[in-house]
């Protein structure tokens, strides 16, 4: 008996959470799939109907401005909060004085909430209020920055919102990485007379590929997941010129009783992080093989 | 003796007890807000006052999503509440799902046929057995304006839309925003089916929004209510972008702007403000011929135990009751559902709306508000506002929105 114990003791303390996760992870993204092959609208119907769900996605202008506003947001989200972290850490990676102070400062707004960050841009953004009004105040009357009302700009509100509130994340994790390779190479290289910027270039940078990727990897699932930032900031207007997949699958699941319609977007989300998500996975893998 | 006295009384109520249930009901509604939740603690009052248990489950969220969420969840485990605030044709969608009560021996009873007007009545029906049972009358397409800003600038409340194209014109002039207004979709489509209703003609836009009949919603005539749109576009001010509905009425009552178009609910605002009808602030129907209106109303489920049926009955009873109807509808500045209410406490909007709701009954123009989720099921209503509110916030032709539409009622079938 005892020897049993021995041998399965960790298949026991793991089949809770692994049963947890077939069912509840993998056993409704089966559902969603289900539930996308039919004609469901206000409840759940199990009768197949084939794809008709996924030609009414791909027919409707509001699933393309969904779509498109992802790839935007996520492209010009992605780059520059990277870009952006990577500079921040290493002007942070100096030496300086008050390194604690100020990584706490770039790094507080990561506790804040997205709703708290939209909100509180919206009315930084608002012309009738915020920076356009208060620059008018100044005396330059010409000055315009209406990007919130403005549908083929608002987009870009949601850019500027959401590298706010990650980039300072982003400088954390490359902080660290740029603490975390070994200082003996850099040593070395100063001895050699190699200039600052080439070891930047040349050693520290390649070896902190992993976290590159993991970086990626975390901003690429917050462009993906953003809801709550697009609800506060802009309400998914003007129209619906700044929806994205995620809120479109609220407004059909929770607004329009088209169930089924808001489980084929759910797929195609799913989709678009797999793109995203398996060739890491892979990549992942294949290192620890060899 | 006095002991023995209650000791009887109590065997008697015990008694009482068990010969008919003691009515039990579990209500699911959204009214949250203050004046919303006033009135409904005017329905549970009543209730209670008639022996009955009011078992209250509010879900905050002004549009009701969330209730629906809830309501979604409660009927799949099979534990659906007595009754719960729904409208329009979700009534039908959830009776299809096979979940909802026959009301019928009540409405019977109570004559509901007779002082319902029709086409309202026609909500509550599903398959012929009566369902659900209405509280208001929301009339949805009025116009609101600061009788102040008017006088000054000379203008009268327009009764084409090309006068209200050359008042604008005016108070634009006088550097006045000539309509207030809340850029989110809901509210787009709300002047949207005002301007349809103006210029399509009730006929017209029966067609377009209940029947959706592809050649009217193709029409030339659709045509001009989109061009009329775009001027409506020009008449708003640059930063109305994601503003509420009551920030809008709120310009009208500081004079910043002339006028708005919005629901009945905003007369709450001007009132709560203490502002005085015909005075203050004036209030019309917009232009054209028509009604259109949003009931709130209860739609009964099918539930279990003659208590909670007798909570069903004693419920519908009440909300369709000349008391509740009258009470209710002072507190949420609707109108009383049905006709034979006195209006004597109401005010001069409320009166103007009920004498309307009556002649366009009879004409046959009272017609639901598609903007309000009354004339079309969620998918269906929600292609055309996508069209509609995209239309406004950008430079898409008449032509261009009028083939987008058609397509996107198609695409939501």
């Amino acid at each position: 008996m005892t020897k049993w114990l021995e041998e399965n003791t960790p298949k026991l303390v793991l089949a809770p959470s692994f049963i947890a996760v077939l069912v509840f992870v993998y056993g409704f993204i089966g559902w969603t799939a289900w539930v996308s092959l039919t004609r469901s609208r206000l409840m759940p119907r199990y009768e197949i109907e084939g794809l008709i769900q996924y030609d009414r996605l791909f027919a409707s202008p509001r699933w393309d401005t969904a779509l498109n506003n992802l790839f935007i947001f996520g492209a010009l989200f992605i780059v520059i909060a990277m870009v952006l972290g990577l500079v921040l850490a290493i002007l942070l990676d100096q030496n300086i004085r008050t390194e604690g102070a100020l990584r706490t400062i770039y790094l507080y707004p990561m506790a804040l909430s997205m709703i708290v960050t939209g909100t509180a841009w919206k009315w930084i953004l608002n012309p009738g209020l915020g920076i356009e009004k208060t620059v008018q105040g100044w005396g330059f009357e010409t000055f315009e920055f209406d990007w919130l009302v403005d549908p083929d700009m608002a987009i870009y509100t949601i850019v500027l919102a959401a590298i706010w509130q990650s980039s300072g994340f982003v400088m954390a994790l490359f902080l660290a990485g740029l603490r975390s390779v070994d200082g003996e190479i850099i040593k070395a290289a100063q001895v050699d007379g190699i200039p600052t910027w080439r070891v930047y270039t040349a050693i520290i940078l390649p070896s902190m590929a992993p976290i590159f990727l993991s970086a990626f990897i975390v901003l690429s699932h917050l462009a993906i997941k953003s809801f709550d930032l697009v609800i506060a900031l802009t309400g998914g207007g003007p129209g619906y010129a700044t929806d994205l997949p995620a809120t479109y699958m609220y407004a059909m699941a929770f607004s329009r009783g088209d169930i089924g319609q808001a489980a084929s977007s759910a797929m195609v989300m799913m989709m678009v992080v797999f793109a995203i998500v398996v060739p890491y996975l892979y990549s992942e893998l294949r290192t620890r093989d060899d | 003796m006095k002991i023995y006295l209650t000791g009887a009384a109590s065997a008697l109520a015990l008694g009482a007890t068990l010969a008919h249930a003691e009515p039990q009901a579990e209500v699911l509604h959204y009214w949250t807000s203050g004046g919303e939740a006033k009135s409904v603690a005017v329905l549970q009052e009543e209730f209670a006052a008639n022996g009955g248990t009011w078992t209250d489950m509010p879900v905050a969220g002004g549009g009701g999503d969330a209730a629906m969420t809830a309501l979604r969840a409660r009927v799949l485990s099979g534990n659906a509440p007595t009754a719960v605030q729904l409208k329009g044709p979700a009534i039908q969608e959830w009776y299809e799902e096979g979940v909802l009560a026959d009301i019928s021996n009540v409405a019977e009873a109570q004559n509901w046929a007779e002082v319902l007007p029709e086409s309202i009545a026609s909500h509550m029906k599903c398959e012929g057995t009566w369902c659900a049972a209405p509280v208001n009358v929301h009339r949805v397409d009025w116009i609101w304006a600061n009788a102040d800003v008017l006088e000054a600038n000379g203008i009268e409340m327009p009764t084409t839309w090309d006068a209200f194209n050359a008042a604008a014109d005016t108070l634009q002039a006088a550097g006045i925003t000539p309509l207030a207004h809340g850029g989110q979709a809901w509210q787009d489509a709300t002047i949207f089916e005002a301007v349809a209703l103006g210029i399509l003609g009730p006929e017209g836009y029966r067609k377009a929004f209940v029947d959706l009949d592809m050649d009217t919603l193709k029409s030339d005539e659709m045509k001009a209510v989109f061009d009329q749109m775009r001027k409506m576009r020009g008449y708003v001010d640059d930063n109305f972008s994601g503003r509420d509905w009551n920030l809008a009425t709120a310009m009208v009552m500081n004079g910043e702007a002339a006028f708005q178009i919005m629901g009945d609910w905003a007369k709450g605002e001007f009132t709560a403000a203490g502002k005085v009808p015909g005075e203050d602030f004036l209030c019309a129907s917009t232009p054209g011929e028509g009604f259109l209106y949003n009931v709130d109303s209860f739609a009964m489920f099918e539930v279990e135990g003659d208590d909670k049926r007798a909570g069903q009955e004693l419920l519908a009873e009440l909300v369709v009751g000349k008391n509740f109807q009258e009470v209710f509808n002072l507190n949420k500045g609707s109108i009383p559902a049905r006709t034979d209410v006195s209006l004597e406490k109401f005010d001069q909007c409320a009166e103007l709306s009920s004498a309307d709701m009556t002649a366009s009954s009879d004409s046959g123009s009272l017609l639901p508000s598609y903007a309000h989720g009354m004339a079309l099921r969620g998918a269906q209503a929600g292609a055309i506002t996508d069209v509609v509110t995209a239309h406004f916030n950008s430079d898409m032709s008449s032509d261009e929105a009028v083939q987008m539409l058609a397509d996107a009622v198609a695409n939501s079938m």
